[in-house]
């Protein structure tokens, strides 16, 4: 089992390998004696979607630890992201010209401070279940994020920029591909069943001795480590910070790809967060069309009425996840 | 001393408003157990009902503003976000009675993203200024009051104060002394046994989100008249400081969510006041973690024990 995804993982990353030069582009050169050929990188608005949609996965996969296995509810994993990605900014900031080195430094410091502000935060919150862990988290979003807005170190308000463009297709879904790893590697070892326990039966699982509570936090470290690389390969993507962009809403956009996905569902949740990221540029697109109606076009300009318009009918008629195609296990939490 | 006092009145006004929203959370939390998310903004729907529907009052009035027509906007208001309270818990709670909690609170979060956005859509995401029900204005304070006749009391304040009053007493009288007040409180003791004493559940919960949500309306109405200011926001930020109320005072405690109300809007006055707005929000937070982390059945509440 392990050995076998771990063989997939290696295989996925030479292609990703393989097909960074085509999205990335290339300069010519000569390689061993052979000349290489300049390569175009592509369209700069499909390679923004494209790195977009690596970052989306590494969010909702990290996410879906807690939500979906784990079967807590967190609402504040943009404050994770933020953590990360104020971070690493800082970091690479700290030299006049940063190198890929620094930057590859720098992603992990980012993950590492999101994971401890993660501990911080678990530690004392995931005592509490269901609403009130929604709305603990939430509210550690908020603090985090007001943290920022009086860092002046951090650009307070003004916002923090400056940083130099080192995400690159490789590195992003080569994190991306990480992070599946991972979560799926925890989930599915002897020891990650203990998750799984945590979220079927919350008081079963501990009578049975299960350390339930070092499970929620083991997900929750995890989830925050990984949400803090993605904020890190943010930062260097889209070369501004506000603290405003990780804000409730940003949390909710990463919830509603989980539930989308269906909750526990690692292909489920790949695919809403790529849907999801793609869902927007479409519906502008539609936005423009002139023989649609100009009220659906004023819908259309509004993604959020759609994302919780899909929320409610997926609660409603496929609580499982409109798109997780397994079913049976039931996933209930009390 | 004067600066104090005066920040303890802003308090008190903005506090009454958080804790008429607060009484819609811990009332439906007190049956149903679960946060109705949404409830903040129907807080914002109340608002526009009394934008929407204020202009047409006046014109009744000859457009002269007067006590009379702010009070029949407010029972219009009431009574909009009445009807769309039942309305939501029909179409999007009811199907969910027996479903994962989880699962209707992620149902009530998507209610609350749709009327947020189906606000911005319909109403247009700028501010909307509020028509003006009341002439509002500083109070003269009488000579006599020595060194206090210096604050600033504006009409509006003391409006929001007696109509949050009154509306409380109100609303004890309904669960103490009414027979839907008694079922009301049966089924939040113990919702089987309620029913098999001949409780009607779902005409109680139905009449539950109504009362919530008439008084989230009535606090649209009220905010608006001190603030008038609008926009299909507007909901978030009060609907979290309410919610954090009514889990400060002890959710499912009908006295709990008027004083955790009355606690918050004091202590974000005082905030404000002496410290930095900025740091209003994150300091909310702070409180509601550290309650929720020593005393989590809140200032009021009583705590029970989890059984299988």
């Amino acid at each position: 089992m392990k050995l076998r995804s771990n063989l997939v993982f290696l295989a996925v990353l030479a292609v990703f390998g393989a097909l960074s030069p085509l999205i990335d582009g290339l300069d010519s050169h000569t390689l061993l004696g052979v000349a290489i050929p300049q390569i175009d990188a592509i369209n700069p608005y499909y390679y923004d979607i494209l790195i977009s949609i690596g970052i989306n996965v590494i969010l909702a996969v990290s996410l879906n630890l807690v939500n979906g296995y784990t079967g807590q509810f967190s609402l504040g994993h943009a404050g994770f992201m933020a953590v990360g990605a104020y971070t690493s900014a800082w970091i690479t900031l700290q030299s006049a010209e940063s190198g890929p080195g620094l930057f590859l430094l720098s992603l992990l410091a980012g993950g590492l401070v999101a994971a401890a502000t993660g501990f911080a935060v678990g530690v004392p919150s995931l005592r509490l279940r269901g609403d009130y862990l929604a709305i603990v988290t939430l509210g550690f979003n908020e603090i985090i994020r007001g943290a920022i807005q009086n860092a002046d170190f951090l650009g307070a308000q003004r916002g923090l920029g400056g940083m130099i463009k080192h995400t690159d297709f490789f590195i992003t879904y080569a994190c991306a591909a990480l992070t599946v790893l991972v979560v799926h590697n925890l989930v599915h070892s002897t020891y990650g069943r203990g998750f799984v326990a945590t979220n079927d039966d919350e008081i079963a699982a501990e009578a049975c001795g299960i350390p339930t509570t070092r499970y929620k936090i083991t997900a929750f470290v995890v989830a925050a480590l990984f949400a803090g690389i993605a904020g890190g390969l943010y930062a260097h993507f889209k070369l501004y910070l506000h603290p405003d962009g990780f804000g409730f809403m940003r949390s909710m956009d990463i919830v509603v790809m989980v539930v989308l996905g269906g909750m526990g569902s690692m292909v489920g949740v790949c695919l809403a967060a790529a849907f999801l990221t793609i869902l927007p540029e479409l519906l502008r697109y539609a936005s423009h069309l002139e023989f649609l109606p100009v009220w659906l076009r004023h819908v259309a300009e509004n993604r959020m009425i759609f994302y919780s318009l899909i929320l409610i009918m997926v609660m409603l008629l496929r609580p499982q996840g409109l798109l997780n195609f397994k079913s049976g296990t039931s996933r209930q939490s009390t | 001393m004067v600066e104090f006092i005066q920040q303890i009145l802003n308090g008190l006004a903005q506090g009454g408003i958080y804790a008429l929203i607060a009484l819609g959370y811990t009332m439906v939390y007190g049956i149903l157990r679960f946060i109705n998310f949404a409830h903040g903004d129907v807080f914002m729907l109340g608002a526009f009902a009394g934008a929407y529907a204020g202009p047409f009052v006046l014109r009744l009035n000859g457009g002269a503003p007067s006590y009379t027509v702010a009070g029949f906007t407010l029972v219009l208001a009431m009574f909009g976000c009445a009807l769309i309270g039942m309305l939501i818990e029909r179409l999007c709670y009811k199907p969910l009675r027996h479903q994962p909690k989880i699962t209707v609170l992620i149902t009530a979060i998507g209610v609350s993203l749709l009327l947020e956005n189906g606000g911005q859509l319909l109403f247009g995401a700028d501010p909307k200024s509020f028509p003006e029900l009341i002439t509002d204005r500083a109070l003269d304070l009488p000579a006599s009051w020595g060194a206090l006749s210096v604050l600033t009391v504006t009409l509006s304040q003391v409006i929001v104060l007696a109509v949050t009053g009154l509306l409380l007493l109100l609303l004890i009288f309904f669960v103490r002394r009414t027979r839907t007040g008694l079922a009301m409180r049966a089924l939040s003791f113990n919702p089987v046994a309620a029913q098999l004493a001949g409780v009607n559940l779902n005409h109680t919960i139905a009449i539950t989100f109504g009362l919530g949500s008439a008084l989230a309306g009535a606090a649209g109405i009220l905010i608006s008249i001190q603030q008038p200011s609008i926009d299909p926001l507007m909901g978030i930020n009060s609907g979290l400081k309410a919610f954090i109320a009514a889990v400060l005072g002890g959710i499912g405690n009908l006295q709990g969510a008027v004083l955790g109300g009355i606690v918050i809007g004091l202590l974000e006055a005082l905030v404000v006041g002496y410290g930095s707005p900025t740091y209003r929000d994150p300091i909310v937070f702070a409180v509601l973690i550290v309650i929720l982390l020593f005393r989590p059945a809140g200032i009021l509440g009583r705590i029970t024990p989890e059984k299988v």
